[in-house]
């Protein structure tokens, strides 16, 4: 078994220098890290799909335009690892699911797209809970992925292909999905960055829709400048996805060095209680200290309606995914199981398609928003998603940023919470706020647990304030690099 | 002010599952009874919550309708569309009957 912290992997963003320079072929990039997929690939199980054959001809272009004196882009011969619920063109894209089983997508995510023009390579489709509901990748049509850290225990999900691919240098970048945690807790539990950005930051167009007031698409990386590099990439405003967000995205990279001087960071208070281990509660405070040690004024903050978050999350999200998987009917694209009539053809293709935790939500959802228990359900839980805004939009005026653990324990064994779903989706209670809240939150790897397994720390910052989030990032792993903080 | 809301039984669950369009085995009806009681239960501390004067807010944020240019544009591949149907007749999606047996 090993542990967090060790040898780092390559930089992508080394890769895409010395490509850019002309210093190493795209090609061999690609080569090395499919040898390393070919290593393991068969134990942990991070991918759905390999694009082997894609990668190395979009290597080869890239090498090609590098020596007609082309730069083929910030990222090139980068390889990334896109969960498998994110449109590729011609490529399989499942959600995990039998009903979307050999679906080849008529176009690519705007995401996709954005990686190609800076010089990204894809290199496989990721495993993921089936639709991203889920915290362990347990719930996939092809089988669970494994923590890379130790075989025996989950990544986390629902992106935990695409973290257990960057844990165990199958890439040394992902483009995850977070609806209620899906990239940081996965990230935290194989001891990797994971970014969920503001709301709106970055384009859903080709996301295949799980909750869309909720739903955004993220980074996950070895490191900070890394899974920064990576956001840079994607974000900015699509016109092909009405919520994307106008403002012009910042430079990100370039901030990470800043430090925190000055800035008041607060210790949420509510998340730091009850079912939070002991060993995850102390690599918080420890952060907090490190953070005070760079010159920010750290206190405890109070973040009162976070307490409702998790109850609010569970009628919200699946009300919204029950109308978002409505399309699933079998008849434009996906699995279709016959019968004399389409009524019965419907029923009879969901009914095989589905996964018993997608059936779940989408019951738990329809009754949400069925007649008689809208207001008691899904008109409360709006409400009380208005109060969490306003708690943490009173806390910001107060604090620039807020710290709280990333996920409450470190990885659990597979099939440790598989019977129970309420006790799964207790995983998510720390990382459940800001995608109500629509702000951006990271997690940062930051030591061990007494298991010897990752723990992350998560950093919450207000809605667009990634740089500021960001830089409190770097400070952190800065401090895990430099060996002054122990683990 | 607790809004009465009673634990979900499997009548219930069996009716919502037609709404959802699934078919529940014998098995399935009573797991997911038990297991969707479980996470209402954990709900009731949003139910007891006395917020009638909190606006909802259904999305974070301030939605406004986009428009773009009245301009013609190409949509999807049409053949690529069609040959990810799982039926397909005169480039239409084909479907069994959608009246009656």
């Amino acid at each position: 078994m090993s542990t967090a912290g060790e040898a780092r992997p390559a930089s992508a963003l080394a890769i895409a220098g010395a490509v850019r320079r002309g210093e190493r072929r795209a090609a061999e990039v690609v080569d090395g890290y499919l040898e390393a997929i070919g290593r393991r690939e068969g134990d942990v199980h991070a991918f759905n799909t390999l694009m082997d054959d894609q990668a190395r001809r979009a290597a080869d272009l890239i090498d090609r335009r590098v020596e007609a004196g082309e730069d083929p882009g910030p990222l090139a011969g980068v390889p990334v690892a896109l969960k498998d619920n994110l449109c590729t063109r011609g490529v399989l894209t499942t959600c995990s699911s039998r009903i979307l089983e050999g679906w080849l997508p008529p176009y690519d995510a705007t995401v996709v797209e954005r990686l190609g023009l800076a010089g990204a390579i894809a290199i496989g489709k990721t495993n993921l809970d089936e639709f991203a509901m889920g915290s362990s990748t347990e719930n996939s049509a092809f089988g669970p992925t494994r923590n890379p850290h130790d075989l025996t225990r989950v990544p986390g999900g629902s992106s935990g292909g695409s973290a257990a691919a960057v844990a165990a240098g199958f890439a040394p970048l992902a483009l995850g999905s977070d609806t209620g945690g899906s990239i940081r807790q996965p990230a935290a539990l194989c001891g990797v960055v994971g970014i969920k950005p503001t709301y709106g930051r970055v384009s859903r167009y080709g996301l295949i829709a799980f909750a869309s007031s909720l739903d955004q698409i993220g980074p996950l990386a070895p490191t900070v400048a890394d899974a920064a590099a990576l956001l840079e990439v994607i974000a900015g405003h699509d016109p092909l996805d009405s919520t994307s967000v106008a403002e012009p995205s910042p430079g990100l990279v370039e901030r990470l060095g800043d430090g925190v001087e000055g800035l008041g960071i607060g210790v949420v208070a509510e998340l730091m209680g009850e079912g939070v281990d002991p060993d995850v509660r102390r690599r918080v405070e420890a952060a907090a200290e490190v953070l005070a040690g760079a010159g920010a004024k750290v206190e405890e903050a109070s973040v009162p309606a976070v307490a409702y978050g998790l109850s609010a999350y569970y009628l919200i999200a699946p009300a919204e995914a029950s109308s978002n998987l409505a399309r699933y009917d079998g008849v434009r694209y996906g699995l279709r199981v016959d019968a004399p009539t389409t009524g019965a053809m419907n029923v009879a293709t969901r009914t095989a398609g589905f996964g018993a935790e997608v059936k779940r939500r989408i019951m738990l959802g329809t009754y949400a928003l069925s007649a008689g228990y809208y207001d008691a359900y899904y008109g409360k839980a709006q409400r009380v998603r208005t109060l969490i805004v306003r708690d943490f939009a009173a806390a910001y005026q107060s604090f620039d940023l807020l710290l709280s653990p990333t996920a409450p324990t470190t990885a659990f064994p597979l099939g440790a919470k598989a019977a129970d779903p309420l006790t799964m989706y207790l995983s998510d209670v720390c990382t459940i706020p800001s995608n109500l809240a629509g702000d951006p939150a990271v997690s940062v790897p930051f030591g061990a647990g007494d298991d010897g397994l990752p723990i992350g720390v998560q950093v919450l910052a207000p809605a667009l304030a990634e740089v500021t989030m960001l830089r409190a990032a770097a400070v952190l792993e800065n401090a895990m690099v430099d060996g002054g903080e122990a683990r | 002010m607790g809004v009465v809301a009673p634990r979900i039984t499997s009548d219930a669950v069996a009716y919502v599952a037609g709404l959802a369009r699934l078919e529940l085995t014998g098995e399935e009806l009573e797991r997911f009874t038990v297991q969707l009681a479980a996470v209402l239960d954990h709900a009731a501390d949003v139910e007891a919550l006395d917020v009638g004067d909190v606006e909802p807010t259904a999305h974070p944020l301030a939605l406004v309708n986009v428009l773009r240019d009245d301009v013609p544009r190409a949509g999807l591949e049409r053949d690529e569309v069609l040959a990810a149907a799982p039926s397909v007749e005169d480039d239409r999606f084909r479907v069994p009957p959608v009246l009656g047996t």
